[in-house]
């Protein structure tokens, strides 16, 4: 590892969180969940928004910096930055705000996302609809044939990987009833009171196949901000600091947006191996020190595929973890206890980060009973993407 | 006039690839100065970055790489159950398509298919495959 990149470890941490509530469908525009959850953001870690001189979101976050700006009453700005590539984008906002607090650029950056994501534009129709703009030509390739849908990019790589190790429908259904047990216990979550069963999960309409309803994640109205500042300032604020160990953005020869299915690897997800490389460097941990996970779950398959990209199962051997119940409360692995994309919300990966913040704190709706002292947060999943590891004080 | 599947937007990049379907071929970029085949196609070679490059008709034989069958959501223009495939082309390039002629249930991975031209009602043509063996 470069001395650039470990001289990130340990120099800023996540001192607030801010959450809206999660719906299919706010009645408030994007603007207002921004300055919503950019403000709770700042009130959990007991920072007034006047002292905010940082602002990072993803470029398909509909609203501008200096909209939420002036909306929450923010001071005078520093530093700005939108990150590209839909979900993968959710711990690149982060690693830009770390950068900015580690060489004085700014001293309290937030990362929000805000989106109408059910009753507004909804990524799950793909480029069935008009999010496609620079890159037309990339996708040209598939509109012709009808791969109009993230399901329908993902089905082609998940049907692959299933057949190569024998994985089968039920091990995804166990993945998505591990998270919908978790959102049981989650006021926010969508799956709130709502059990799943095995039977539920098979008797489910098939999608693309081999996914069915169940594998796929949510659409939700609803924003979430994340706000670092330096790890000595988050020692006297509010919370305990989720001090940031590692975080890096990754992405590998090769790939494409979505649909990487040209190049040898079709068995892995080469930017999680580099991702997972990358943090473990920067913070010096392995897999052996992560204690849980929010990895990111926009489909089932994603998270069997990512327990092998950072090195918790050997290749091929992921969803033995799965059928050992290593990702429930008690397990090895607790993994998206507030119920993930999947069970909870869809708030492209940033509530991901959120979950791990609470953690790490030890205020998640489903803290587990052994410490945590360590959490791993990766973002999307066949786009450019990032990994994430948060350590307790 | 029924609706129609969405027609490939076209470019520099890409438009050849179209205009050789519509002539009844499947096209392969091919670098001229190190003679790598590539797809989808790009204006530089990624091995050898020359920009100059001519096209190689591909025989139509290969082998399902992967699948998937399209169920839900359904689209105007598309039918379903849509089987889409990912295919290694004997050349040695893969392409994504459509399998046509086959049942869902008679999909397999490794099974030999051979391109065909489909064209839709409005004329619109695209390369697509069916089993080895089967009808055209």
């Amino acid at each position: 590892m470069s001395l650039e990149a470990s001289f990130l470890k340990n120099k800023a941490a996540i001192a607030g969180i801010g959450l809206t509530e999660f719906s299919k469908h706010s009645g408030v525009s994007e603007l207002s969940l921004a300055a919503e959850c950019v403000y709770a953001a700042c009130e959990d870690a007991g920072i007034s928004p006047s002292e905010l001189d940082g602002f990072v979101s993803y470029t398909l976050d509909s609203t501008d910096e200096i909209e939420v700006a002036r909306a929450v009453g923010a001071g005078d700005l520093s530093f700005f930055s939108r990150i590209n590539y839909g979900g993968g984008a959710a711990v690149g906002t982060i690693l830009q705000a770390v950068m900015a607090v580690a060489t004085g650029q700014a001293s309290n950056v937030v990362c929000w996302r805000a989106m109408n994501g059910r009753s507004g534009q909804r990524m799950g129709q793909g480029v069935s609809g008009n999010i496609i703009s620079s890159d037309l030509i990339h996708w040209s390739w598939y509109m012709a044939y009808g791969m109009l849908t993230p399901g329908s990019w993902v089905a082609l790589i998940a049907n692959k990987y299933m057949d190569a190790y024998g994985v089968t429908r039920e091990d995804l259904g166990r993945v998505a009833i591990s998270q919908r047990n978790y959102a049981l216990n989650n006021p926010r979550a969508f799956g709130y009171g709502k059990p799943l069963s095995m039977e539920d999960y098979l008797a489910s309409k098939m999608i693309a196949d081999p996914l069915c309803l169940y594998d796929f994640c949510q659409e939700t109205d609803g924003g979430c901000a994340i706000l670092i500042t330096s790890a000595e300032r988050a020692r006297d604020l509010r919370h305990k600091p989720a001090v940031i160990r590692g975080v890096t953005q990754a992405s590998t020869r090769g790939q494409e947006q979505m649909t990487s299915y040209y190049r040898d690897e079709l068995l892995s997800l080469p930017e999680m191996e580099m991702a997972a490389r990358r943090a473990y460097d920067m913070s010096g941990l392995g897999p052996d020190a992560i204690d849980a996970a929010c990895l990111y779950d926009a489909f089932t398959p994603e998270i069997i595929m990512q327990l092998e990209s950072f090195g918790f199962a050997e290749q091929g051997e992921g969803v033995h973890m799965v059928r050992d119940g290593a990702l429930d409360i008690d397990g090895r692995l607790p993994n998206n206890t507030h119920g993930g994309l999947l069970s909870g919300a869809y708030i492209h990966g940033m509530n991901n980060i959120a979950e791990a913040t609470r953690l790490v704190r030890g205020e998640s709706c489903n803290q587990p009973a052994k410490s945590v002292e360590h959490v791993l947060v990766s973002s999307g999943v066949g786009v450019p993407t990032g990994a994430l590891i948060l350590g307790a004080d | 006039m029924d609706a129609t599947r969405i027609k490939p937007p076209l470019g520099h990049d890409n438009a050849w690839w179209w205009e050789m379907a519509a002539e009844g071929k499947l096209g392969i970029q091919c670098c001229s100065q190190c003679q790598t085949l590539r797809h989808p196609p790009r204006p530089m070679c990624h091995v050898c970055n020359a920009t100059e490059w001519h096209t190689v008709e591909a025989s139509g034989k290969g082998t399902l790489c992967s699948f998937t069958v399209l169920r839900h959501p359904q689209f105007p223009g598309y039918e379903y159950p849509l089987i889409i495939v990912l295919v290694d082309l004997e050349e040695g390039t893969r392409l994504t398509s459509q399998l046509v002629d086959c049942e869902p249930e008679d999909v397999s991975f490794g099974m030999p298919v051979t391109m065909k031209i489909h064209e839709d009602a409005d004329g619109f043509k695209l390369p697509v495959f069916v089993p080895a063996g089967a009808v055209a």
